[in-house]
């Protein structure tokens, strides 16, 4: 079969939720939010391609992207940890669960992994405030967190990064 | 006192759609009559009484309207509402109709907060469930004139989106920055047509009292507070979770059942709340006196009580929208005033300074949040006036 570019693929997801809204404004989340999780990031190409499918300034969606916290136009790892540090996590320890995320990783809060697989982040309150320390990579819960967890943690994403890329890739050739 | 610290045993209990049962067999206004004789109020925090605002959307003008769940939950120290929905989320969207049939709303939007993404795949099943019996869709209940359905929108990590007019403005594709009020949405909400926003529980108990009726409702609870309420209790305490306890419960009763019975001080409401010292203990939990969304954080006899104040205050200084200023400088004063406090080095003359920003916060800010938020820090140097003076 054809190989399709990337941007044309992405550009095929974005119309297919523009219409569910019959390309009206409100579909401005679920598109962003589409591509900051197959992507890791909103680029200034997939702004300017929403944009244009909205039919809105590129200024608008720059603005919304930079609110939430959950959306980012600056590279990020493939793994976006983030570790609840809102008052009932940080009474069970969320520090030591945070030294060692950071030992392990090699990086501090805010900083992304050389090889883009990491980033470290902090968040609130995640809704887990009974079973803390809480953190979520991606969209993933993670609870009752210890030092001794963390490792177990970034081993399953490292496996499942593999996994990831070789889906990729395999996606690419059909 | 039974109680389970695995959320809320009534609505485990429910029988499958049985308030929309019920309901479909009344008519718009007897819908909201029952509502309105239960004395159900707001369960996501602001305590407003369901049946007005579902009166104001059904009187209000509008090609089409909407019923909005709010599954922002993102008050520190809330979690009750993602126990509802992932035990008992045919229940909330069985509420969601029940409003929907009252005040003739086509359209249904769940928004659910971006850090509970997870639970969105079993939600989706569930509305797809529904859908196949036709309890969703077209003329639902062989109602010729009733067709609604639900979807589920996103948020993406902002506090604020929690505030209805915000949630509104994240729903049309915008910041989520609060809107001046009014127009309110029951009139002017999502896309310019009558909306209603509701917590997931407040949602969730509508079917329950259609299902059993008002006085079943009305049972539990005081007079100005009626039925129960799930609270998020977590801390120090030896059996945290979400329990449900008629409203009106006093604040020691509650810290017995979870087990902390040695607390120095618990914080109601979450950081937009207060928080009280155990001579408070007595007090209850209800509209009427201390009024909550449910959170109940328990501050252990060792908890340096201004370290709790920091952490408040930085979630606001993250968490404001920056629209107003009292909100937006406010809240860095406020983390400053107790970094000094802290550092031992606040005189009285500073703090009573301080505590006129906090009242123009109260009054001048736009919305809930930059308005509550001074609430922890007040209660904080007014109620251990002993333990943060003169460090
Ligand atoms: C900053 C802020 C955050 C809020 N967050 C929530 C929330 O997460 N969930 C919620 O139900 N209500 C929240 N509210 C209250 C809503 O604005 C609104 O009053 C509520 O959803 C109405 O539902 P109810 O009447 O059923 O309680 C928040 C209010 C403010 C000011
Ligand atoms: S009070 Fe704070 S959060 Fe609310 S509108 Fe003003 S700046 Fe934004
Ligand atoms: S305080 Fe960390 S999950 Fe609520």
């Amino acid at each position: 079969m054809m190989l399709i570019p990337e941007n044309e693929v992405l550009k095929q997801e974005l119309k297919g939720v523009a219409e569910r809204y019959d390309n009206k404004r409100s579909a401005l989340m679920p598109m962003l939010q589409m591509v900051q999780s197959r992507h890791s990031r909103i680029s200034e190409f997939a702004m300017q391609v929403i944009a244009d499918m909205l039919d809105i300034h590129p200024v608008e969606v720059h603005g919304v992207v930079s609110f939430y916290s959950f959306l980012n136009s600056e590279p990020k790892g493939r793994f976006i940890i983030r570790l609840c540090r809102t008052i009932s996590c940080s009474m069970q320890n969320k520090d030591r669960v945070a030294r060692q995320l950071e030992n392990d990783l090699g990086i501090e809060f805010g900083q992304t992994t050389g090889d883009g697989k990491f980033t470290l982040e902090w968040t609130n309150c995640l809704g887990h405030c009974d079973e803390g320390p809480a953190l979520l990579v991606n969209d993933k819960i993670h609870v009752k967190l210890t030092p001794e967890k963390v490792h177990d943690i970034l081993e399953e994403c490292r496996s499942t990064f593999g996994l990831h890329a070789a889906q990729k890739k395999e996606g690419g050739n059909h | 006192m039974k109680s389970s610290h695995e959320g809320s045993v009534t609505f485990k209990s429910a029988e499958a759609d049985f308030g929309l049962t019920s309901a479909l067999g009344k008519s718009r206004s007897d819908i909201i009559a029952e509502i309105s004789k239960s004395n159900l109020k707001g369960r996501g925090g602001a305590g407003f009484p369901t049946a007005v605002k579902w009166n104001l959307a059904a009187a209000a003008k509008g090609e089409r309207k909407y019923v909005v769940c709010n599954a922002d939950e993102g008050e520190p120290g809330t979690f009750k509402d993602k126990v509802i929905l992932a035990d008992c989320a045919d229940l909330v969207f069985e509420g969601m109709t029940i409003a929907a049939r009252a005040i003739g709303a086509s359209h249904g939007i769940l928004y659910l907060r971006g850090e509970y993404a997870y639970l969105r795949r079993s939600l989706e099943d569930v509305l797809a469930r529904r859908r196949d019996r036709k309890l969703l869709g077209k003329a639902i209940g062989g109602k010729g004139d009733f067709d609604f359905d639900i979807e589920i929108v996103m948020g993406s990590g902002a506090y604020v989106c929690g505030e209805e007019t915000a949630l509104i403005e994240s729903l049309e594709g915008n910041r989520g920055e609060p809107r001046n009020r009014p127009p309110f949405p029951v009139d002017t909400g999502y896309m310019g047509y009558p909306t209603v926003v509701n917590n997931v529980e407040t949602l969730a108990w509508v079917a329950m009292i259609m299902g059993k009726g008002a006085d079943w409702f009305k049972k539990t609870g005081t007079e100005k507070s009626a039925g129960s309420k799930l609270f998020s209790v977590s801390g120090d305490c030896e059996r945290p979770g979400v329990y449900e306890f008629p409203l009106g419960v006093s604040i020691a009763e509650l810290l017995k059942e979870v087990g902390a019975e040695d607390a120095k001080a618990v914080q109601v409401g979450g950081a937009s709340g207060v928080c009280l010292p155990a001579s408070q203990f007595g007090r209850k939990l209800a509209y009427e006196d201390v009024a909550t969304g449910g959170s109940i954080i328990v501050f252990g006899p060792n908890r340096d009580i201004l370290e709790v104040a920091a952490n408040f205050l930085e979630f606001f200084v993250e968490e404001s929208c920056g629209q107003c200023t009292p909100c937006r400088i406010g809240n860095y004063k406020l983390l400053e005033t107790v970094d000094m406090l802290r550092k031992g080095c606040c005189s009285m003359n500073y703090l009573k300074e301080i505590r006129g920003l906090c009242e123009s916060m109260q009054l001048a800010s736009k919305c809930g949040l930059g308005q509550s938020s001074p609430n922890a820090f007040l209660s904080i140097i007014d109620n251990f006036k002993d333990e943060v003076m003169g460090r």
